[in-house]
């Protein structure tokens, strides 16, 4: 049984893991990586139990660094993660991510009458308030917030 | 301001908001002149609105400027279903500043950012209309003597009306104390009056106005739109109690004046418009020069 469990959660030599994923926002996370367009080894695990989530999902990815303003942009759909940076089978750094000011890209405007939703614009927002998340859009100034959230690609 | 599009009321300070006030009471006292002579505006209006239209190019014509534009999308290419950044970035180069109306929302923010030449957003469907709140500030320091500390009384449509939303934003830069009066449908939404607790402002809420304008300073009336309300049977229950009749102003302050944005409708009785305090028809004709004071601005006119 033991056995079992680490090759589950099998220890990756140089990379990142990002744990403590809503298990829910486990594929929006990957969209909004990009993860389904890179070669390089991934793990992943969902629904598992977890004490801080109802479920929770973690990732292994091998050889991954990301840039801290990318990591931010999970933010939105799993804003309590916790990244950490291996080396040599070692963490060397932990990270938290935070919604950055401006988001690009990520989410829909909630206003269909909003010219993002009309012509190929990407849509672009101000963070207004943290918790609970809301944004405003650069454009037609509404207020998107995390009821109204809707994840539109990876960037 | 030189050479920036003015998309939102926010894009512009307190300390810009009085430079145009200013340069609008200049344009007043003299508002033909060579000024704009040599250059080119366009007034693209992808819909309708004849009034706004009409202001701008009066403004830019008596300063001796030129037009080009439409006044209706129906005769252009976007009929045929061209991007708006394409009909923006060809129309960059035949002026030297864009004036559009456009029914989308942020349209305008999009059209500054694919623009050569500046752009002013002469309403992008429910959101920003900054020129209308420049020329209101103006018609309220004109007849007010200043824009401190008022009494601002709003009426009717407070939920969608785009103008009350702006007018609100700028005058809380002023330490007014506003009062909301609308139908429960239609009351102000609670980010503006979230942004006037943040800012220690007073406000209140009434759904009459009969007893209350006596203390009012501006009166900034709204039409009440039957489209807006989900229940017919409220709407009918309602429409008239947001209508502004002539004997309503008998114990009002002497000082007070009746905005309104026009077009009205039935919102103010017609005999109100014999009343001294009356005041939107010249609030149009100060449109003109505060779009004169705004143009010439943002082409680095004004020395």
């Amino acid at each position: 049984m033991k056995d079992r469990k680490q090759l589950v959660v099998s220890a990756i030599k140089d990379g990142t893991v990002i744990d403590h994923i809503p298990a829910k926002e486990l594929f929006r996370v990957i969209d909004i990586l990009g993860l389904d367009h890179i070669e390089n080894q991934i793990t992943f695990g969902t629904n598992l139990d977890s004490e801080k989530l109802e479920k929770k999902g973690i990732m292994k990815l091998s050889g991954v660094f990301f840039k801290q303003e990318d990591l931010d942009r999970i933010a939105l759909v799993a804003p309590d993660v916790k990244v950490n940076i291996i080396r040599d089978y070692e963490v060397v750094e932990k990270k938290v991510v935070e919604i950055p000011e401006r988001i690009e890209r990520i989410v829909k405007c909630v206003n269909p009458m909003c010219i993002t939703n009309q012509e190929e614009v990407r849509t672009k927002f101000d963070l207004v308030t943290r918790h609970p998340v809301s944004i405003k859009c650069y454009y037609c100034e509404k207020i998107t917030d995390a009821n109204s959230m809707e994840i539109i690609s990876s960037g | 301001m030189v050479g920036k599009s003015l998309v939102s009321i926010d894009d512009y300070s307190k300390e810009d908001y009085l430079k145009i006030l200013e340069l609008s009471a200049k344009y007043e006292k003299n508002p033909k002149q060579n000024i704009l002579q040599g250059y080119v505006i366009a007034t693209l209006f992808f819909e309708p609105s004849t009034r706004t239209r009409l202001s701008f190019e009066s403004a830019v014509n008596q300063l001796g400027g030129r037009i080009i534009g439409f006044s209706d999308s129906g005769t252009t290419s976007a009929s045929k279903g061209e991007t708006l950044s394409d009909a923006i970035r060809i129309v960059s180069n035949y002026s030297d500043l864009i004036v559009m109306r456009h029914p989308v929302e942020g349209s305008a923010r999009w059209a500054s950012e694919m623009a050569t030449v500046p752009i002013i957003n002469a309403g992008d469907g429910a959101n920003q209309h900054p020129t209308q709140t420049l020329l209101d500030m103006y018609s309220i320091k004109k007849t007010q003597g200043t824009l401190e500390g008022l009494e601002i009384f709003m009426v009717g449509d407070l939920k969608y009306g785009r103008t009350v939303h702006s007018l609100l934003m700028a005058m809380s830069k002023f330490k007014t104390t506003f009062h909301f009066i609308s139908p429960d449908e239609l009351k102000m939404p609670d980010e503006y009056k979230q942004h006037l607790d943040a800012l220690g402002l007073k406000y209140h809420e009434h759904k009459d106005f009969t007893d209350i304008i006596a203390e009012a300073d501006i009166l900034y009336m709204t039409r009440v739109q039957k489209e807006r309300f989900s229940d017919p049977i409220e709407y009918e229950r309602v429409k008239n109690v947001y209508i502004l009749k002539n004997e309503m102003l008998e114990n009002t302050k002497k000082n007070l004046k009746v905005l309104h944005p026009l077009p009205r409708v039935n919102e103010i009785t017609v005999d109100v418009d014999e009343n001294k305090k009356a005041y939107y028809f010249t609030q149009a004709r100060n449109g003109v020069y505060a779009r004169q004071a705004i143009i010439t601005s943002i082409l680095g006119l004004n020395k």
